[in-house]
């Protein structure tokens, strides 16, 4: 598969910076342009990478568990559904075994995935959007405007998250997944703002910046069209960074059982576990792993998808695949692996 | 202004802030926290004049003057270290915190100290061999650490080797039977119980910090001035040390301002898990008996330690990196 893109991705040798030079395409031609600039091209690269390949189909088996939790296609969990305390792998009918009241294991995984993807959504695109926009703005614009935002960054990064998070959600008591995911993360965007404006500092002295600015420009359009593809990489793998850090501390608040909670997820999965005495007890053991795999997966899914990222947006690797530049192929063999 | 001087004044404007913010919070939320015990003091029949006296104390307030009064009696006492009495311990807040903040200080300190040695060491390793199976080996473990939460270190070493091998201690800073003091059985007691805790904040670390140096040791083994310093002879463990390993460590060293941030949060969820009486022990503690003056006041002495480290952390930044300018940037 990879290699049928491949050659039709070298066969036309446009090169990919200059199409916005040739005139007149029609809708259709630019719909397919669209198409292998942003979705076929960043995929092929992606999955060119053996880190990346096994990152995307972790996150399409979460996204599928999604799906089924969504569609109802599993049972749901109930207590007595199935005999008490049964080890993962020995009756297929409880894959995962049950928790000490019959519930089964896996039926809690599968419906607690909508949540947690949806929490862990809101949460790195409240951090990243805001983080882009602070850093942006005050790093290209300096002077007054600078120093405000700076200020307010500094004293909201001061301010260690989970204490905020825990004595937030006492009053407002966060059950909706998107509102979790952004209190969660309530100061997460202060660091990342900051390093993005470091970035943006060294970007906004460059010739180009420089050209925008005595044409008059507008200083959304320098920023939008400019600067932010510069800092694009950076704030990609931050996204997923930023997802990750949702993921450890929601499951570890509801872990101490200090975050409300209605329905079941993986953290009040643990919770439940460790306070009925799992931790003494080898026979229920798999309670507590059961949902600590299901958790570390989606990190290191995350954490792949990443590392991936960051090939995608190199340049280098991305002239290679218009068949350009022979000269950089030794590169794939250290990335490749892992 | 000077540069020092101006992080120096920052300090108390911040901590001043945090405190508005607590302030803010008790005071303004819907409800309010000391709505219910004020019902329930009501309820067993206590006189009005008498609760609002009671709830006075507990928090160094006067529930009834106005809302400038109130803050301003707050912040003056909590100037004066009056933090108000904790009203599930019985005991003053700022007496509670004070026997709490050490064992807190001690876990994050040892811990990041450690991470960052041990991380930096690796991934210097690694970038110098770049590409040997070590390498790879090494960093497809680092990706892995990434991926796991450092409560999932501590209820597994908890599982094995507290309570199935017992061969560290379940919970407390110290055992009960040692008593305070400046001897050998006390430090021995102090490190046995925090081997565990330390071990499972420290390892989920080292990862990231590993692959972090690693990718900014390989790119300073890029540059020219490596070139050119092995052009006029320099002896390897020079160049090292001088220029590869101080200009990789840079980034790293900014990063860890948001790093102790991080991680002074991440004790709430460590310290609970290991009954280590700390900040973040005392603060779940507080959250489940419904203590808002202990809830509060950990919150803010967490804050201001923070505000505290990040200052040292700011300061000795000059130390290693001389290019460190205070210079305003000009506007657009």
């Amino acid at each position: 598969m990879a290699t049928e893109a491949d050659s039709s991705g070298s066969s036309d040798s446009v090169d990919w910076r200059s199409e916005s030079s040739s005139v007149e395409m029609t809708r259709e031609e630019r719909l397919a342009d669209l198409y292998r600039r942003w979705v076929r091209e960043p995929f092929v690269i992606a999955w060119s990478d053996l880190r990346t390949r096994v990152g995307l189909l972790l996150v399409v088996g979460y996204l599928a568990m999604g799906a089924v939790a969504v569609l109802g296609l599993w049972r749901t969990p109930q207590p007595n559904q199935g005999p008490r305390l049964l080890q993962p792998f020995e009756n297929m009918a409880y894959p995962l075994g049950t928790t000490n009241s019959g519930v089964d294991l896996l039926a809690l995984i599968i419906e607690s995935t909508p949540f947690i993807l949806l929490m862990v959504l809101a949460g790195g695109v409240w951090a990243t959007t805001l983080a882009v926009l602070v850093g942006t703005v005050s790093g290209y614009k300096g002077g007054s405007v600078d120093n405000a935002i700076m200020s307010v960054t500094d004293f909201v990064m001061a301010i260690p998250g989970l204490p905020l998070v825990i004595v937030l959600a006492i009053s407002i008591s966060p059950e909706n997944p998107i509102v979790l995911g952004v209190v969660l993360t309530i100061n997460y965007w202060a660091g990342l703002g900051r390093s993005i404006r470091s970035q943006v500092l060294s970007i906004r002295e460059a010739d180009y910046v420089e050209a925008s600015r005595t044409m008059g420009t507008s200083v959304p359009r320098i920023i939008g069209k400019d600067v932010l593809p510069n800092i694009m990489p950076y704030v990609m793998v931050n996204f997923v960074l930023a997802a990750r850090y949702t993921i450890f501390a929601s499951v570890g608040l509801y872990f101490i059982g200090v975050l409300p909670y209605t329905g079941q997820n993986w953290g009040v999965t643990l919770n439940n576990a460790y306070s009925n005495g799992a931790l003494f007890n080898p026979a229920a053991s798999h309670w507590l792993l059961v949902p600590m795999v299901a958790i570390i997966g989606l990190s290191f899914a995350l954490i792949l998808v990443s590392q991936g990222m960051d090939r995608i947006f190199n340049p280098r690797v991305r002239t290679r695949l218009t068949g350009e530049s022979e000269s950089t192929d030794e590169e794939t063999t250290t990335g490749g692996t892992f | 202004m000077n540069y020092y001087l101006k992080r120096t004044a920052r300090i108390p404007l911040t901590i001043l802030a945090v405190l508005t913010l607590t302030f803010g919070l008790i005071r303004l939320l819907p409800g309010g926290p000391f709505t219910q015990l004020r019902i329930q003091l009501i309820r067993q029949g206590m006189p009005v004049e008498q609760v609002n006296a009671r709830i006075a104390e507990l928090q160094s307030i006067q529930p009834n003057a106005p809302l400038w009064q109130q803050y301003l009696d707050y912040v003056i006492a909590a100037v004066q270290l009056d933090l108000g009495q904790s009203i599930s311990l019985n005991q003053p807040v700022i007496e509670v915190i004070a026997g709490a903040l050490p064992w807190t200080v001690f876990l994050v300190v040892t811990s990041t100290v450690l991470m960052f040695v041990f991380g930096i060491l690796l991934g210097a390793v690694q970038a110098y061999w770049e590409g040997s199976s070590f390498d790879r080996f090494t960093s497809s473990g680092s990706i892995l650490l990434m991926s796991i939460p450092y409560y999932i270190f501590a209820v597994v070493g908890l599982f094995y080797l507290a309570y199935q091998f017992q061969l560290f201690p379940t919970g407390n800073a110290v055992a009960r039977s040692v008593e305070t003091g400046f001897t050998w059985e006390f430090f021995s007691s102090v490190l046995y119980h925090a081997v565990l805790p330390i071990a499972a904040f420290t390892i989920g670390g080292i990862g990231s910090t590993a692959l972090n140096m690693r990718s900014n040791s390989i790119q300073v083994l890029g540059e020219e001035y490596v070139e050119v310093a092995r052009l006029r002879g320099l002896t390897d463990s020079r160049i090292a040390t001088k220029y590869v390993a101080q200009n990789a460590v840079l980034p790293l060293y900014t990063g860890l301002l948001l790093l102790i941030g991080f991680r002074l949060g991440g004790t709430v969820v460590l310290e609970e898990i290991f009954s280590y009486p700390g900040l973040g022990y005392y603060l779940i503690e507080a959250v489940n008996a419904n203590d808002y003056p202990l809830m509060m006041g950990c919150f803010l002495v967490i804050t201001a330690t923070l505000v505290v480290a990040v200052y040292i952390a700011d300061l000795t930044y000059g130390l290693i990196d001389p290019r460190i300018s205070a210079g305003e940037s000009d506007g657009y």
